[in-house]
Order: structure tokens, then sequence, then C-alpha cells
């Protein structure tokens, strides 16, 4: 089982695509491993660099339908090889949300006021989240400020954190 | 009560309910490509899990990159290649024999009206136009698929889409679906099925039915779905006229997978086209959409026809029609790209290639590879391309280029012009 948490990436769009989290050019990439330089390559996003940006996060805190279009679990990969195993957002594209708990990963929707306060309060700043599964919930921290977030797993998500992901779990029950 | 064609699928193929809005669905087919399976295989050969749960419902095609254009798409074709090898997967397809997979397979009779269907690509809501459930998934759950023949999906909630009128000339299918997602957005339908029905669906062929199912995901959603009819059983009679007496057997079979008269669905949109122009995308976004009129004058650098949106045989005779006699603009490159062996031996036999040929156009192989900038027309930085592919996201195809989705018939009056224009230009 993973362990989450870490510095927070806001990235302030609705809609980021798979494209842009990983390029359909480095989908012949012959391992997970071997994506890691190219996550978040073409996001249309002001004043983002992956280079600068991207660095020793281990969360992200973005919009609504993070995650559409192409099928692509590179992307979910992309962002576990980068270290970043969570994301929290208004909403998920289906087929990224589920790659994302098949990987043992965590993708956490929360209220669009939730997410407007967290970028009101957090964004811009070095925020850093920690997560207590139990509860479950969330805790964002920067300068001093705290803000407590609880979320709701559903009970085949967790099986799915608690397994690591989908094989072992399907191997063994079906 | 009532259930939608999604629900009487679920129904019939349910193995496990873990949670309230979790189906563990029994499937009846897996479909692979190239690009997202090898790293399933490898994961379960790093298991110790190298095992498929039906060589004969697991089919698989080499298509995003074919032929291979270095070493690594080659080791990726090596990978399915050997692992079909390996476990008598008959229905592979090679070089040679391979098509996009969303053309092929239902060319070759594999899609079924309530049949359960998932592969690791997004278009796989295509396979609905035949009353399927077909959705894309990530290689996680394909490679369970393959390992167990079941996957996990959340609560089928369905939006009833009637579309309504009738088409004008000019405006196709394309139209249609371009036209809808702009009007309910990209987050429109997620997680939620869409069926599509109405007058105007009735009347589609299956290759306009696949075109509109085809870019649901657009939308968000799970699965775009026609309920089975007269034209889905004509379509598949080649391939079932063993299993039932006459067509009107088959049809009579099928009914089982049509909606209830007091089906429930989450909402009920009416979606009149009467009065529908051909569209173009504008944006970075499928729901960026505007008239192609307004869109008049937007130089552009390449033409592609194509894709598992509209590569099959109506969208080659649409485009050549425009094509015929005609040559298309010195500052403009075009590529038709047939979406499958058999589609492009029928457009050599009607004439098609020609006259794509005789106007200028390069007639590729069949591939994916111009849609998602992997090979075969990827875009230079800057470069603008008029495509009937599916997407236009920022980069797709090609870093820094732009993509405007249109319908064969737009593509082929562009190509002509040098810049996007209405295909009324050129009737006749």
């Amino acid at each position: 089982m993973k362990r989450f948490g870490g510095k927070v990436l806001f990235l302030d769009r609705s809609d980021i695509n798979t494209d842009e989290i990983i390029p359909a050019r480095y989908l012949t990439e012959p391992s997970r491993e071997s994506l890691k330089p190219y996550l978040l390559e073409d996001i249309q996003l002001e004043g983002f660099s992956p280079t600068k940006d991207l660095a020793g996060k281990g969360a992200i805190v973005t919009r609504a339908n993070f995650g559409c279009g192409s099928s692509r679990e590179h992307a979910a990969w992309a962002l576990e090889v980068n270290g970043i195993e969570l994301v929290a957002a208004e909403s998920f594209a289906r087929i990224f949300r589920q790659n994302m708990f098949n990987c043992g990963m965590l993708a956490v929707s929360l209220s669009p006021e939730i997410i407007d306060r967290l970028f009101a309060e957090f964004s811009g700043k070095e925020t850093e989240v920690a997560v207590d599964l139990e509860a479950p919930s969330f805790t964002f921290t920067a300068d001093g400020s705290i803000l407590e977030v609880p979320f709701t797993l559903s009970r085949f998500e967790g099986d799915l954190i608690e397994a690591g992901g989908w094989v072992e779990l399907a191997d063994a029950r079906y | 009560m009532g259930k939608t064609v999604a629900e009487k699928i679920f129904d019939a193929h349910l193995v496990d309910r873990p949670e309230e809005n979790v189906f563990v669905l029994r499937l009846d087919a897996v479909f692979c490509h190239e690009i997202t399976t090898p790293l399933a295989i490898k994961d379960l050969e790093a298991r110790g899990k190298d095992r498929v749960f039906d060589p004969d419902r697991i089919k698989a095609v080499i298509d995003h990159v074919t032929p291979a254009k270095d070493s690594k798409t080659a080791e990726q074709g090596r990978v399915l290649r050997l692992w079909a090898r390996r476990h008598g997967i008959r229905d592979f397809f090679d070089v040679g024999r391979n098509g996009i997979c969303h053309a092929l397979f239902p060319e070759k009779g594999f899609v079924r009206p309530g049949s359960t269907i998932i592969m690791g690509d997004s278009h796989t809501c295509t396979h609905g136009a035949f009353g399927a459930f077909a959705a894309g998934m990530g290689t996680t759950d394909l490679e369970v698929g393959i390992l167990k023949g079941v996957c996990a999906f959340r609560s089928p909630a369905t939006i009833k889409v009637e579309i309504l009128g009738e088409l004008k000339a000019g405006v196709y299918a394309k139209d249609v679906i371009l036209s809808f997602i702009g009007r309910i957005g990209v987050n429109g339908a997620t997680d939620r099925v869409i069926e599509f029905s109405g007058p105007v669906v009735e009347k589609m062929t299956m290759e306009e039915r696949m075109t509109l199912c085809n870019m649901a995901i657009e939308a968000g959603a799970t699965s775009g779905i026609c309920a089975p009819d007269r034209t889905t059983v004509d379509y598949l009679w080649p391939f079932i006229k063993d299993e039932f007496s006459s067509p009107e057997a088959a049809l009579a079979a099928y009914r089982e997978f049509c909606p209830d008269a007091d089906a429930q669905y989450e909402a009920v949109i009416s979606h009149d086209v009467s009065d529908l122009e051909p569209m173009s995308t504008f944006g970075y976004k499928p729901d960026q959409v505007r008239p192609v009129r307004e869109m008049e004058n937007t130089p552009i650098d390449q033409v592609y026809i194509g894709s598992c949106t509209n590569g099959r045989i109506e969208d080659l005779r649409v485009a050549a029609e425009v094509l015929r006699n005609r040559k298309i603009a010195d500052s403009v490159r075009g590529i038709v790209s047939p979406a499958t062996p058999e589609v492009y031996r029928r457009a050599m036999e009607e004439g098609l290639l020609a006259a794509f040929l005789d106007a200028g156009f390069c007639v590729a192989n069949p591939t994916c590879g111009a849609c998602l900038g992997m090979s075969t027309g990827v875009l230079a930085e800057g470069e603008v391309c008029a495509s009937t592919t599916n997407r236009n996201f920022s980069g797709r195809m090609g870093k820094g280029a732009m993509v405007h989705l249109v319908s064969p018939a737009t593509a082929a009056a562009s190509a002509l012009a040098g810049h996007i224009v209405n295909s009324t230009l050129y009737r006749g």
C-alpha cells in the first residue's frame, strides 16, 4: 500500500486531458519509469513550467474533469514515477479516475467550494497535504494556515488502495 | 420498472456487485492494440500470471504505428505478436491485414448486440453502434480483462439523446456529433452512457452510427449506444447467418437489448438537426465548435482524412466525390488513410483512390498514426490541419500545431480551397 501526501502542485484549469499529462509521442516508451521527464509537457496553462513546478511535488489539486480524453494509463504512471500519487479535483474523467485506483493511487473528488477555497488560501504558497485514510481526511498546511478537509472513499476504492491495485484483487476474487 | 440498453446488458453479464455502485461484468470480448497492451503483458509476466481467460474472445491488432516507424514501435509490435502466438490468439492482425481497431473489428463481425467489450483505447465506445456495451479502459483494466474476463464498472446511468429532424445535404453524422458535444460540453456525459435514438439515428447506416458513437467519449461518456434494429442485423447478417434462421429471427433475438418504453433515464435530451450546418472545432477542446461558415478563410497546411471516426468506405466516397476532377491547393498537403485493408481494396475498386491521387492526395496505409501525432502525417509547430479525426487537444497531431475537426466532405473541400470551407461549394 502506498503512503500519500507531500507538497502540493496547483493546476488552475478544468478539462486537463491525458494528452497534456503525457503526449502520445511518449507512448512508445518501454517502461513506466521512462515516462518521468515528459509529465505535463504539453499542458496549456499560463506560467506553468514542468521542469520548475514539478520538483518535489507529491500531490495535485485541480479543477473539474481532470484526465479527460485518451484512456492511456501512462498518465497515471507518469504522475506515479514523479512521486505524485494523489490528485484532488472537483471531478475526474471516468477512465483516468479508475486508472488511479487500479494502480493503488488516490483520485479524490472535492466540492467546488472546497476546491475554490484551496486555490484561494493555499495556491502560490509552499503547501503540504497530509492524508489520514482512516478518517478519511486531508490536512492542508501553508504559512501557518491549516485546513482539514474530509473526503469519502468507497469500500471498493479502499480495497483497491489497500491491495495496491486491481490486478491482485481481481485475481484473488474472480 | 423498464430498463435501458446498458442496464439490460449489465443484468445479463453481472458477476459481482462489491458495493452498490460497482458492477463487475463478464466480458464477451477484449480488444487489444500495440500501444496499451504490451505493458499489460509485461506486468502479467512480472507477476507470474502470463495467462489469457479465453484466446477466442481476445482480438488483437497492430494499428497505431504500422508498419513500425522505429525500434521502439517495432518492439511494441513484437511484444504483442509473440504474446498472441504464445497464447493461440487466432484473431491477431499484423502488417498487411491490419486496420484501425474500431473499423477493423466491426468489419470482421466481432461486435454483436448485447455484448460487453473493453479495450485499452478510449474510442472503444464506437462499438456501441451495434447495441453493445463497449468501453475504453486503462492498461490495468485491460490486464485484468485479459487474465480473468471481467471488468468493474460504475452504475450505467443513461442519458437518452433523441436526434430529431432531417439532415440537409452536405451535413453528416460527424456534424451531428460535433454539434452535440458543443452543446453538452466535454464533461457533459462523464460516467454516463448515451443512448442515441430518434428518426435521424434510425435512418443512419452502421458506419454513420459508428461515427456518432465514436465521439461519445469526447463528451466524457462511458459508451455511446444505438439500439439494435434491422440496419444492425443487415450489416451483421454475413456473420450471423448460421446462428439464426432469418434476419427477422436475429432481430427478434436482438430486441432483447432494445430499451423498454418505460426505461428510466437520468436525462432525455432532444437534439434537432434540421437546421444544422457543417461544423468545425476551433480551439483545443472538442466542445469548442462552430459552423464551418464562421471558420471560412482559416488557412490550413494539411488535410487528413481517416481515423476510427471517419476512415470508412462511406467517408472516402463522400470525400472522393468532392475531390473528383479537381486539384487540391498548392499550399496544402492532403493525406488519406483508409481505415482497413478492406476499405482500401474497395476504395481502389470503386476508383476512389484514383480520385484522391489525381487530386494530389497521399494515399497512406491503414493506421491511427497521424490522429495522435505518432506517425504518417505529424504536424510541425504552428501548422494547422483540417482533420476528420476526433481530438483537437493541444499537441495532439504535433507539438504546437492546431487541429480543426471536420467531416470528410468539409476536409476534402478545404483541401481544394486551401482554407476551411463548406463542401457545398464543390457539389456536382
